[in-house]
């Protein structure tokens, strides 16, 4: 992992919400906790929280309400200032950034979806659309095409002299997910985006949503508070309490190996063949590789379910995404974790 | 209730009490200094607020400034005024004829809220013309389309300001509560020594006293904008000036347009009362007539202000609710500006009458149709009729209430009044209460204007005591169903866009001129918010708590004494609160048909033009309405949670 790659880096980052936070932050430190603040008549949203985003990756963070994730994807977007720790991204501290240069930051590089959408009322879904475009003084035709072309690429064709008012809860996310990626964003910020959605409609739009992180290559930091919902979408969950980092890890990771009591907590109740993939379990290859088909190792164990049944082979290949062979399965293994272990 | 609350607090409430008591009970063996301060003690407010203007006019130069504003206003008051009744003034254009102006009404009408108010908005100017009170209507009409503008910008401003920074805002604030219960005639004699007297000086008074609902309606909706469309914006790479312009601001258009509605209606309210200082126009017309008892003109000019009320509100009303929809798609620009081609479709089809018969231009004097004959001969016979009971209620009312009562207030000794006020203060919030309550009503005694002002006391207590004992039984009455307090609401919806000065016709009608006249009149204008309040505090009981109590086999009188009554108390306190502050108005303005108190001495303040006097007078009705904000509210809000 080199320099170049890491998109969004956070240093013992904090948020202090209260009365005059900035006096305490040269107190601020690893060990100070949340009720020492909470004596001084401040509430840490963020403590002390360092992590890397890496170009092109989907780094979910989940957390209960009040746990801190709105807050920090807030200051990643500088949208709060932090109390201490530094935020850089691509390779710039953003808390050194004059207004002028943060408002060019957010025209060209940054998009952001919201839990309550944050539409305008008073402009139609295409004029919402074309709104970040308008502010950096595209010129009319071709804002008005781009946004066009952003509302079609949503499922939106047809709507556009629609106000929010007019639409369906999913649709103003359709909207505001358009907004989002009409400048082109590198970064993808998307806070809560279907939690203020109900349940088949969220399911749809989860879909869409994965669907449109296939077309897009960015880099996107996607704020959730439900579990299923990280491990279906993430590449990689920082899973968050009161406001400080509990785990950072794959969906597998964290499910097979939860860091702390609480992170068990939300992973016991999980069914993990869904969420285990063959490729994460395989072992690696000791003498000659077994002969015959490979299982494809980005799919779940849950999907391969009927093949391993099925296969005699005690160790079976797995593939990896170029098609070489990247280890093998334990299919007693395999079976223990589909199956439960043998009474 | 105080010693409950209150223990230690409730002792100290209840010695002042029984200290006020023993003050009164003594009072013939009291000290004179206890029963109206010295002479030596009374401070010449006056004097010192004349000084500070005169400083300001002469000294500072102010007058030049205001001169020059009104310069302006005067520019814009031309243009209106050629444009509507024809005054030769640049452009020279005018008038525009009236079929033309009631087209347009109803256009607007249509365009905003449908056929209904197109029929209101259209009607009100055809009635208008043909009562042959046009010209009247255009010049207060040409003041409020000058002031109104002038009023939303200031407010804008000035509520941006108070947004952007917590002094200005800190600074605002009392000054806004003061000016919100400053009555009319305060805000008049600065302006006539300012600018004198005339439309220009009205406009500026119009301006001045509609500001500030607007600075509280913008400081509420741009605080009121959803933090997440504030976030969207500035992800968007809003500037701040981008994001006041095209997310803030339009992000609060309903508070904003709310605000314009506040304006307008307190344009027209203080229009029609500037005839005090020579803006002609309907008010003046009304005065005029009132003063001559010509019941029947006084009642055709009393509709059509009230016309012109409800049009103004309903319109800016439907404004401020209207939503924006989409046109559909492929949709034409005939299709999409349906209002805008009917209007000038209208429009041409008006200049066309004007140039068949000069009728459809300008209603002469001769041609007007009036009722004033019919309606003079109807209100005699019914005045005849009712006389023997009006009559009888009049005297009696007066020797046997009213005069017993002000001559009860003028009798309580000045320390008993305050120490009193002390009391109540204290057993409803504390020794800071007391102290505010003193703080309000210290100065009224000092300022040597005790007598008128405890006349102006009794006047507004007997009247808003006849307004609870009327007013709560009529809430409970209308919210006995959905549909009628839906109704009752709508009532008084309407009655409180009226401006005050038209409930002054019927009671003079009745009573003729005296204080029988104005207590009915206070009580009439004081009643409409107390069966508002009453109404919405009874509906807004939630309805789990009347079923748990039904649940709990408690009758339907039962539950409005034990459930209903106690839950809706917060809210009535608000409304008689309202009660309050629309009575001390009320008073003040009807001092013109004959009173003794604090209006009085304004009314001449303002003829004599005695700035010091007049705002002295001023700040005696606002801190006695203050006092009493204070204090009910203090109590709903100690009571609600």
């Amino acid at each position: 992992m080199t320099e170049n790659d890491v998109v969004i880096s956070c240093r013992n980052v904090w948020k202090v919400f209260g009365d005059r936070p900035e006096r305490l932050a040269p107190r601020l430190t690893a060990q100070t906790t949340a009720e020492d603040l909470r004596a001084t008549g401040q509430i840490a949203a963020v403590r002390d929280v360092s992590l890397d985003i890496r170009r092109g990756e989907m780094l979910v963070v989940m957390g209960l309400s009040g746990s801190g994730k709105s807050t920090l994807v807030r200051c990643l977007a500088r949208l709060l200032n932090i109390t201490a720790g530094a935020v850089t991204v691509e390779g710039r501290d953003i808390g050194r950034l004059t207004e002028t240069e943060l408002i060019d930051l957010r025209r060209r590089k940054m998009g952001m979806v919201f839990q309550s959408f944050g539409l305008l009322p008073h402009r139609t879904a295409l004029e919402n659309v074309a709104f970040p475009l308008e502010m950096r003084g595209q010129d009319r035709r071709s804002r008005i095409a781009r946004a066009h072309e952003m509302l079609a690429l949503v499922g939106l064709k047809g709507r556009e002299g629609y106000f929010p008012r007019e639409l369906s809860g999913g649709q103003q996310q359709r909207v505001g997910i358009a907004r989002s990626l009409a400048v082109e964003p590198d970064i993808w910020f998307l806070d809560e985006p279907f939690s203020a959605l109900d349940p088949l409609i969220r399911r749809e739009m989860q879909d869409e949503f994965l669907r449109l992180k296939g077309m897009l290559a960015k880099t996107i930091v996607f704020i959730t508070h439900d579990f299923d919902e990280a491990l279906r979408l993430a590449d990689r969950i920082v899973l968050m309490k009161d406001g400080a980092v509990e785990q950072i890890d794959t969906p597998e990771r964290i499910v097979m190996a939860p860091a702390t009591p609480y992170v068990a907590k939300f992973t016991q109740a999980v069914d993990r063949c869904r969420v285990i993939r063959a490729g994460a379990v395989a072992q690696p290859v000791q003498g000659p590789p077994p002969e015959g088909t490979a299982l494809p190792g980005a799919e779940t164990l849950h999907a391969l379910a009927r093949r391993i049944v099925g296969d005699s082979r005690p160790l079976i290949p797995v593939a990896d995404a170029r098609g070489g062979i990247a280890g093998v399965l334990d299919r007693q293994a395999a079976l223990d974790l589909l199956l439960g272990p043998v009474a | 209730m105080k010693g409950r609350s209150l223990p230690e607090g409730g002792r100290v409430a209840l010695a002042l009490l029984m200290a006020t008591l023993a003050l009164v009970v003594l009072r013939n063996l009291l000290p004179d200094p206890l029963i109206r301060l010295p002479q030596t003690l009374i401070l010449p407010f006056a004097d010192w607020i004349n000084a500070v203007f005169a400083f300001a006019r002469d000294d500072l130069g102010l007058m030049r400034v205001t001169r020059a504003f009104s310069d302006v206003v005067e520019v814009c008051l031309d243009v209106t005024a050629n444009l509507l009744y024809g005054k030769s003034r640049w452009p020279r254009l005018g008038p525009i004829p009236w079929v033309v102006i009631a087209a347009s009404a109803a256009v607007a009408g249509h365009a905003l809220a449908g056929w209904r108010l197109a029929a209101l908005a259209g009607g009100t100017f055809i009635w208008i013309a043909v009562m042959g009170q046009w010209k009247w209507a255009m010049e207060t009409l040409s003041v409020i389309l000058v002031a109104a503008p002038f009023s939303v910008a200031l407010g804008l401003a000035l509520g941006m300001l108070a947004w952007h920074s917590r002094r200005a805002e800190r600074v605002l604030n009392p000054i806004l509560n003061i000016a919100q219960s400053l009555p009319h005639f305060a805000y008049m004699i600065p302006v006539v020594v300012f600018i004198g007297v005339g439309p220009k000086a009205g406009a500026i008074v119009t301006i001045i006293f509609s500001v500030p609902p607007m600075i509280r309606m913008t400081l509420l909706g741009l605080r009121a904008v959803p933090a997440e469309i504030i976030e969207s914006g500035r992800m968007s790479g809003t500037t701040r000036l981008q994001l006041m312009t095209r997310v803030r601001l339009p992000a609060a258009r309903t508070e904003l347009l709310i605000g314009v509605n506040q304006v307008i209606m307190q344009s027209l309210a203080m229009v029609v009362l500037a005839s005090f200082i020579g803006m002609p126009g309907l008010g003046q017309k009304l005065l005029q007539l009132l003063q001559a008892l010509k019941i029947g003109l006084s009642v055709e000019i009393g509709i059509t202000i009230v016309l012109l009320a409800i049009v103004l509100d309903r319109m800016s009303k439907a404004w401020a609710v209207r939503q924006p929809s989409h046109h559909d798609e492929g949709s034409g620009w005939l299709q999409r500006h349906r209002h805008l081609a009917v209007w000038a479709g209208l429009v041409g089809l008006g200049f066309a009458l004007v140039t068949l018969h000069p009728y459809f231009a300008v209603v002469e004097r001769a041609q007007a149709l009036s009722m004033a004959g019919p309606v003079d001969a109807a209100v005699g016979a019914f005045i005849d009729m009712v006389s023997p009971v009006t009559d009888w209620l009049r005297w009696f009312l007066i020797t046997w209430v009213l005069i017993p009562l002000r001559d009860g207030f003028l009798w309580l000794p000045v320390s008993a009044v305050l120490v009193f006020l002390a009391g109540i203060g204290w057993a409803v919030g504390g020794p800071r209460s007391a102290l505010i309550c003193l703080a309000f009503f210290l100065p009224i005694a000092l300022s040597g204007w005790w007598d008128r002002a405890m006349i102006t006391v009794y006047t507004v207590f007997v009247a808003v005591t006849l307004a609870l004992l009327i007013g709560v039984p009529l809430g409970l009455l209308g919210a006995a169903r959905p549909g009628r307090a839906r109704r009752f609401l709508l009532i008084c919806d309407t009655l409180q866009t009226f401006p005050s000065f038209i409930y002054l016709i019927p009671v003079v009608m009745l009573f003729g001129v005296n204080d029988v006249a104005v207590i009915a009149a206070v009580m009439v204008f004081a009643t409409v918010p107390i069966i508002r309040y009453t109404i919405e505090g009874l509906r807004s009981i939630p309805p789990e708590i009347v079923e748990s109590a039904q649940m709990s086999g408690a009758g339907p009188g039962q539950i409005l004494w034990h459930v209903k009554l106690p839950l809706a108390v917060p809210t009535l306190m608000v409304g008689a609160n309202q009660s309050i502050m629309f009575a001390l108005f009320m008073v003040i303005i009807a001092a013109f048909i004959g009173t003794q108190d604090l209006g009085q001495e304004m009314q001449r303040a303002l003829s004599s033009t005695d700035v010091g006097k007049g705002l002295v007078l001023g700040f005696a009705v606002a801190f006695m309405g203050l006092m009493a904000d204070h204090l009910l509210l203090k109590w709903a809000r100690g009571r609600g949670t």
